[in-house]
């Protein structure tokens, strides 16, 4: 039996997660909120949307109103947003294909989603019924079909699929379809530094239409990847062990592909493909609180948000006034992580 | 409870399984046997419905596999796979708790009572609770295999079916894991079908085998019925032999490796070296002996033959102790030393060599008859023991077969009766003839190289031989001891 004493260590550890996440995230928002080329001090932001969400009309200096609620609070709730998608989906990825290294970056999924997003954007396509939805929409059946071209190439390679050959899959993908975009966007003749900025990701000047669009992809992928918890844990352990666990592992299995590339997509389509935070983020929710996908899952949504609101606020801030991309920013810390995840892999393989 | 009728199956075109049928009773522990590539795993994952049949049929409880959902069978059935792959730093709690999957339900399913009791018993069955808290990846190969054991207990299966479960297990805990699934057969109603590399082990625990070669049944027997030593010869294309287990009738298999086969060097009369300590033999190589002696007794093999010389007073406790002892000090290992005591002045050792054709035995007789006795008359005599004993040594250079060994020292036996009765030896008690000593000693050893000896009555080559060789040389030994016994007077 387990000693009342440690059972309640446990909880403890999870539940001193769970706060320590959600301190950092009002930390980071209250940082990026008040910090820029204008400073907006804590108070005068707790004012204003003491201000915008009770109708009192204080005595509020309206640009620094404007700042705050046009500017700079849109841009950090996409921000939070795109992290939570990229890190619950790599979290995920990582569980389904026992593949630590996995994440929408590394597996080609984000470039993929991206060609997805430039053919909308650029040759302004619109489906029928879907209208400004036709962005996300065609960027996650990108995405979807990149996936299991990626997987299914893999798995001709070599049936085991071990865990480098699936990324170097993956990578092999990523080049290939970033070439196939540069090579669109080199036909279009547009402006190749816009585009390319776009390609490494921002969150800049995207405003409250772009929320509309990620969200509902948001809850939805979240959803269906938390009600699979438990499975994914199963998983984790091979898919064969899964089925003996009594889990049905082919309906399973596509639900959290699916639901990876739902977010993913939704996340590339409103923000560029921004790299490694499906790694990172996953990686030291399990190295500080467990694998368990019931919380790794939940926690990578809330210190992913975390992560990119801090990127995003690096990225404007570092050179300012010039913007660097984000995603920039999330692969110099994300390729030393994926570096060091590798090295403990391989190391543990043979040891 | 599982019943498998004509199954077939394989990957892709290549059929590996070929119509097996059998059937696994409820709380019965079913063996399956086989070569590498026999198809003993691909028979596992059919029956644990990972891969589909090609031809034939699978039910459980009268109802197909293909029929039950994974939940369901997962209830029902768990299985043990040989090899684990795991790519995150789960604990060993969370790890079996996993085992509780099929058994929770809803969408997040609360953990119960039930799931609580069910994985701390698990873990407590297979000794993981120790480490509970600890990653599964530092943990040996060992203690994982038991954490994977206790995840499929914590199933609470009917069925359990274990690909090798003792791999990576050292001796106590493959005994203790086989131990533990036999006691939950009869505690837990749990029915257990595995497969198995080591044909001993099997034989031990399971109640029936299932013996496979090439994707076919060979044989589905008792342990008794499969691991017979043409069978098993055939199958695995190895030379073995079948011995009885000291305790449980369950056949046990020896190897007979290619090496040491080799020929080696005669036991002679010139190998014996007498001082008025001992007689001491020591063989260039270990002989396989039959022998009632102090040490070393029974059926073994053994490299240095002791006959030591113990004062008339001489009285210990524990003369097996003192005889290891002995052994020892004078630079013989106790464990490959056949050992005898007498009080009889070893020095008169009467050893005498007999040759014909290939075969040739030493015989060598210390006789002391101050304590002889007749058999018959025995149960007059009061418990009472002095010394003065007989050892006789009959050292074969030929390969006995065990009845051999026994018909050997039978004719031995025989043999010195017929010597004492030729000196009309006498019981001091009963003042009839006497059969021997009431504490002689006899020891059959042989190389076990060269001519094969079959049988050993005493009209046999190897008995005539022995015969006379124990009548001459007992002979010889009491007149020796007579005249030493005379002259002192």
């Amino acid at each position: 039996m387990l000693k009342p004493s440690t059972r309640t260590s446990l909880a403890n550890k999870v539940w001193i997660g769970y706060s320590l996440s959600s301190i950092f995230l009002v930390i980071a928002f209250c940082l990026a909120i008040t910090i820029g080329s204008v400073q907006v001090p804590l108070k005068e932001m707790l004012q204003i949307f003491w201000g915008s969400l009770f109708g009192t009309q204080g005595e509020l200096d309206q640009t620094l109103k404007t700042i705050v609620v046009d500017i700079r609070f849109p841009r950090v709730v996409l921000a939070a947003l795109v992290g939570a998608s990229l890190a619950i989906a790599g979290a995920s990825f990582q569980g389904l294909l026992k593949n630590p290294l996995a994440d929408p970056y590394t597996l080609g999924v984000s470039s993929g989603a991206s060609v997805g997003a430039v053919m909308t954007i650029f040759f302004g396509i619109t489906l029928p019924g879907l209208g400004s939805f036709t962005l996300p929409v065609v960027s996650i059946l990108a995405a979807l079909a990149t996936l299991f071209i990626v997987l299914g190439f893999a798995r001709f390679v070599e049936r085991s699929m071990k865990m480098e050959t699936i990324i170097l899959t993956g990578i092999i993908f990523s080049s290939f379809l970033g070439s196939i975009l540069s090579l669109m966007i080199a036909l279009t003749g547009e402006e190749l530094r816009q585009i390319i900025n776009w390609l490494l990701g921002s969150v800049s000047m995207r405003g409250w239409e772009y929320i509309r669009l990620i969200a509902p992809f948001f809850i939805i992928g979240s959803f269906l990847l938390m009600w699979n918890a438990r499975e994914l844990n199963a998983m984790a352990f091979g898919e064969e062990r899964a089925q003996h666990l009594g889990v049905n592992v082919r309906l399973r299995k596509y639900v959290v592909l699916a639901s990876g590339s739902l977010l993913t997509g939704a996340a590339v389509a409103v923000s560029g493909t921004i790299g490694f935070v499906g790694l990172v983020v996953p990686h030291i929710v399990r190295m500080a609180w467990g694998a368990d996908h019931r919380h790794v899952l939940p926690l990578s949504v809330i210190n992913g948000a975390t992560l990119l609101i801090i990127c995003d606020l690096a990225a404007r801030t570092i050179i300012s006034p010039t913007e660097l991309p984000i995603g920039v920013i999330t692969a110099l810390i994300g390729a030393p992580v994926f570096g060091l995840i590798l090295i403990k892999k391989r190391r543990e393989s043979r040891g | 409870m599982l019943n498998v009728r004509d199954a077939s199956g394989g990957y892709g075109e290549r059929t590996v399984v070929k119509k097996v049928s059998f059937e696994v009773e409820q709380q019965e522990i079913l063996g399956i046997l086989g070569p590498n590539g026999s198809g003993k795993t691909t028979l596992m994952k059919m029956i644990s419905g990972i891969l589909p049949l090609k031809e034939g049929a699978i039910t459980f409880r009268g109802k197909e596999l293909s029929a039950y959902s994974s939940k369901q069978l997962a209830k029902e059935i768990a299985v043990l796979p040989q090899l684990h792959s795991h790519a995150f730093d789960y604990t060993v709690r969370e790890t079996v708790s996993m085992g509780r999957y099929p058994h929770q339900k809803g969408m997040f399913a609360p953990w119960t009572k039930k799931d609580e009791a069910a994985v701390g018993d698990a873990m407590k069955q297979t000794g993981v609770s120790e480490f509970e808290h600890q990653s599964i990846q530092d943990l040996s190969g060992g203690e994982r295999q038991r954490v994977f054991l206790a995840q499929a207990l914590a199933q609470e299966p009917k069925l359990l079916l274990l690909d090798e479960p003792t791999n990576h297990l050292d001796l106590s805990y493959q005994k203790q894991l086989l131990d533990l699934l036999k006691e939950w057969t009869a505690t837990h109603e749990l029915t257990v079908v595995s497969i198995f590399h080591d044909l001993n082990i099997a034989s031990l625990y399971c109640d029936r085998l299932l013996l496979l070669h090439y994707g076919e049944t060979v044989r589905l027997s008792s342990p008794g019925d499969v691991l017979k030593k043409d069978i098993v010869e055939k199958v695995y294309q190895a030379r073995v032999e079948t011995q009885v287990h000291p305790e449980l009738p369950k056949p046990q298999i020896t190897l007979l490796p290619e090496h040491g086969q080799e020929s080696s060097s005669m036991i002679q009369e010139d190998l014996f070296q007498v001082s008025s300590q001992h007689v001491l033999l020591t063989a260039p190589q270990s002989l396989k002996t039959l022998s009632s002696a102090v040490i070393g007794a029974g059926l073994g093999w053994h490299r240095h033959f002791v006959n030591r010389h113990v004062p008339m007073d001489y009285e210990c406790a524990d003369s097996y102790e003192d005889m290891c002892r002995y052994a020892d000090e004078n630079g013989w290992n106790a464990a490959s030393t056949v050992g005898m005591m007498t009080a009889v002045m070893v020095e008169d050792v009467v050893i005498k060599e007999f040759k014909q054709e290939e075969l040739s035995i030493v015989v060598a007789v210390t006789a002391g008859v101050g304590n002889a006795v007749d058999v018959a008359l025995a149960h007059q005599r009061d418990e009472k023991q002095t010394v003065g004993t007989i050892n006789s040594w009959i050292f074969v250079n030929g390969k006995l077969s065990d009845e051999a060994f026994i018909q050997a020292m039978m004719t031995a036996t025989e043999a010195k009766v017929k010597a004492l009765q030729q000196l009309n030896v006498k019981d001091p008690v009963t003042q009839t003839l006497a059969t021997g000593t009431s504490t002689d000693s006899l020891l059959v050893a042989a190389t076990q190289k060269g001519a094969y000896v079959q049988y050993a009555g005493p009209v046999t080559a190897l008995g005539k031989m022995i015969g006379r060789g124990i009548v001459e040389c007992t002979v010889e030994a009491i007149e020796v001891y007579r005249k030493r016994k005379n002259g002192s007077k």
